[in-house]
């Protein structure tokens, strides 16, 4: 697929931008609903000021296999709170009347996009203002059915490439991405073990040798430490149960209170990245 | 249920799956890319092991020496008296060690473990019978294992986590999500994720992600090769009718998988109604569930209007799973199996059925199936030969019959 359609979509252009200004960029985790609608619309807003350069959204689902508890957990409070592909597509959409550059990545499980139906979803979710798609539990063998038209309706489609990931099996990993390339720093569940830095630079040179796409690092990253870390090697930093634990602390708290608490950690990620390469 | 056209008919139902690991538009391997070399390692192993002699004949001794097989082929005598009609035959899969056919598959995914040299077991169990099956063959094979159950599982089948923990294994409570079966399929698929190098996950069931449905139906279809030579000894023809029930569905596809290309059987799957199909409290992913991506697979699921998964509900733990087997999915659609229901009351009654008119207490799984049987059967004629499968015995359930019947055990 060639990637002239999406040159100019808010994914490349961001990564443009933090690379004029020699940093690398922060994408930041949160579950659409978590914990309640009004919240998580407060939560979104916050984020691009309080340093947040592309944020990844997860469309609940009630079984998220390769996730761990706090981001299973924060799946389970939006679904009880009314959240629905409904409601998320509804808070990007209310996300993008005030913001028009931050990007906005879905993602999630397959499942409920095949459900509410591949060709509505694609629609909907553009209209709405979402940039690209990353579905877990769509590796290169099953994610055709998604991609090809996906890249159609002018989406990115992020891959991931993990530890697991073998030299044989990278190039095919590598070959329908766009947008960026996730790498998943550990062989785990999202949000358990910390990443070994040394493994982290041999998969990300591995993946450079093959690919000019912008590379992020998540899974296992919670502190500004770590985000500093990473970031020397890195374009991007993720950082997901970190943030969906702090929503889960203050659950029963007020949409402000919860958006500055969440906020106040995003603040501190952002100044360990921004001390990164100096 | 409609009848594949001449057209559609493929020219046999065992071809399946493509290398895709397909059957039609069912299964795949819907997989984080964390586990997908290790899906495709399984693969590999197994096409090169169902080729080894070597492989064949260590199944094969276990099976007839460790297992018990082959399992008996019984007239039940009373039981077709009783409904005066069609004769009943009963597949005694639960003489197996362990007492289910579980076990059938957990010696086939163990021998594969050790000859890709895994030295850690880890599994799904609701019931518990395939927990018990796995730590049993952990136990024989010397590894380490870890079952994933349920919380609320656990609650209601203790007798088989301790039995786990007598064996060896450690039993993990699963208090994710509504602590279930399908829980428990999470959490060790997340285990799996997290230790890929030396983990070999025993899958219990015909679900999953390509290719356990394939592997779990052929170390299954020893139940329906033997009953297929059993019958053409005994009556000297074929059966007209099968009916075993289903939940993932393992124990129906192994006694099916021989048949589906004699067209004059006819093959009976059962799911478990719960209290009703029209309750919101039941587990009839076919009857009652449209087809979805779940565990690795599409297949029908129970699901809610915005691909939510639904938590199942049967009496008996073992079809209490929202999801089937993608292979049924397909023999569903094209017409080959028919798929009917029993209800948790009317399961007990053949329990009890089944215990009074022949000394046989069978595990609520298929009393489902029993219950079918006791539907057809007076509609048809002395000479229709019907081979259920009696793929479990009932001591676990004993239990929960009793609380169902409103009786103390002590």
């Amino acid at each position: 697929m060639s990637n002239d359609l999406r040159d100019d979509g808010r994914i490349s252009k961001c990564f443009e931008a933090l690379k004029a200004k020699g940093r690398a960029g922060l994408v930041t985790f949160v579950t659409a609903g978590d914990p309640n609608p009004a919240a998580s619309l407060a939560i979104l807003k916050g984020l691009p000021d309080a340093g947040a350069d592309i944020i990844e959204l997860g469309m609940p689902f009630s079984d998220p296999m390769a996730d761990g508890p706090a981001i299973q957990a924060s799946s389970l409070r939006a679904l009880h709170s009314g959240g629905s592909m409904k409601t998320t597509l509804g808070l990007v959409a209310a996300f993008r009347r005030e913001n028009a550059h931050t990007p906005i990545v879905l993602f999630g499980y397959y499942n409920p996009i095949f459900h509410y139906g591949v060709e509505r979803f694609l629609k909907d979710a553009r209209e709405a203002g979402a940039d690209a798609l990353l579905i877990v539990d769509l590796p290169p063998e099953e994610d055709r059915e998604l991609r090809d038209p996906a890249h159609l309706a002018g989406f990115d489609f992020i891959r991931l490439v993990t530890p697991t990931t073998d030299d044989e099996r990278i190039g095919r990993v590598l070959e329908g991405a766009s947008g960026f390339v996730y790498y998943v720093s550990i062989a785990g569940i999202t949000g358990t073990r910390a990443p070994d830095l040394a493994t982290v630079r041999a998969n990300l040179d591995r993946i450079r040798a093959k690919s000019g796409l912008p590379l992020a690092v998540g899974f296992g990253i919670r502190e500004p430490a770590q985000a500093k870390a990473i970031a020397e090697l890195a374009d991007a930093v993720v950082v997901g149960s970190a943030l969906v634990e702090e929503v889960g602390r203050h659950q029963g708290a007020s949409a402000e209170k919860i958006a500055s608490a969440v906020c106040d950690l995003v603040r501190a990620l952002a100044q360990g990245i921004a001390q990164a390469r100096t | 249920m409609t009848q594949a056209t001449a057209a559609t008919r493929p020219n046999s139902y065992r071809a399946g799956p493509d290398d895709r690991g397909f059957f039609g538009s069912f299964g795949g391997r819907f997989v984080a890319e964390t586990l997908m070399p290790n899906v495709l390692a399984l693969e590999a192993a197994y096409a090169k092991a169902r080729q080894d002699p070597a492989f064949i004949a260590e199944l094969d001794y276990l099976l007839e020496h460790y297992v018990g097989r082959p399992s008996p082929l019984y007239y039940a005598e009373r039981l077709t008296e009783h409904f005066g009609g069609a004769k009943i035959y009963l597949k005694r899969d639960e003489l197996n060690h362990t007492g289910a056919h579980k076990i059938n598959n957990c010696i086939g995914q163990i021998l594969l473990a050790m000859r890709m040299g895994k030295t850690r077991i880890i599994a799904e169990t609701g019931a518990g019978q395939h927990g018990v099956a796995t730590a049993t063959v952990a136990a024989r094979f010397g590894l380490p294992c870890v079952i994933y159950m349920g919380e609320v599982d656990m609650a209601r089948q203790k007798p088989n986590v301790f039995r786990m923990r007598l064996l060896g294994a450690e039993v993990r409570p699963v208090v994710s999500g509504s602590r279930t079966l399908k829980d428990a399929m999470n959490e060790a698929i997340r285990d799996w994720v997290s230790n890929p190098e030396d983990t070999f996950y025993i899958i219990g069931s015909v679900a999953g992600m390509h290719p356990y449905p394939m592997l779990v139906r052929d170390f299954q279809s020893v139940i329906g090769r033997e009953a297929r030579a059993q019958i053409l000894s005994r009556e000297g023809r074929l059966p007209d009718t099968l009916v075993a029930c289903v939940g993932g569905g393992s124990n129906a596809m192994g006694l099916f998988h021989p048949f589906l290309d004699d067209p004059d059987v006819r093959i009976h799957a059962v799911e478990a109604a719960g209290d009703g199909i029209d309750t919101d409290r039941h587990a009839a992913a076919i009857a009652r569930g449209t087809p979805g991506v779940f565990h690795g697979a599409r297949s029908y699921l129970l699901q809610d209007s915005d691909g939510q998964v639904i938590e199942a509900h049967s009496i008996s733990a073992g079809l209490d799973y929202p999801g089937i087997g993608p292979e049924h999915s397909w023999l569903h659609e094209v017409g080959r199996v028919d798929f009917h229901t029993a209800t948790d009351l009317e399961a007990l009654a053949a329990f009890q059925l089944l215990a009074k008119l022949e000394g046989i207490l069978p595990a609520l799984e298929p009393s489902h199936a029993l219950h079918h049987v006791g539907r057809i059967a007076p509609t048809l004629p002395k000479d229709h030969l019907i081979i259920a499968n009696l793929c479990g015995r009932g001591d676990k359930d004993i239990f929960a019959v009793a609380e169902r019947l409103g009786q103390e055990i002590l």
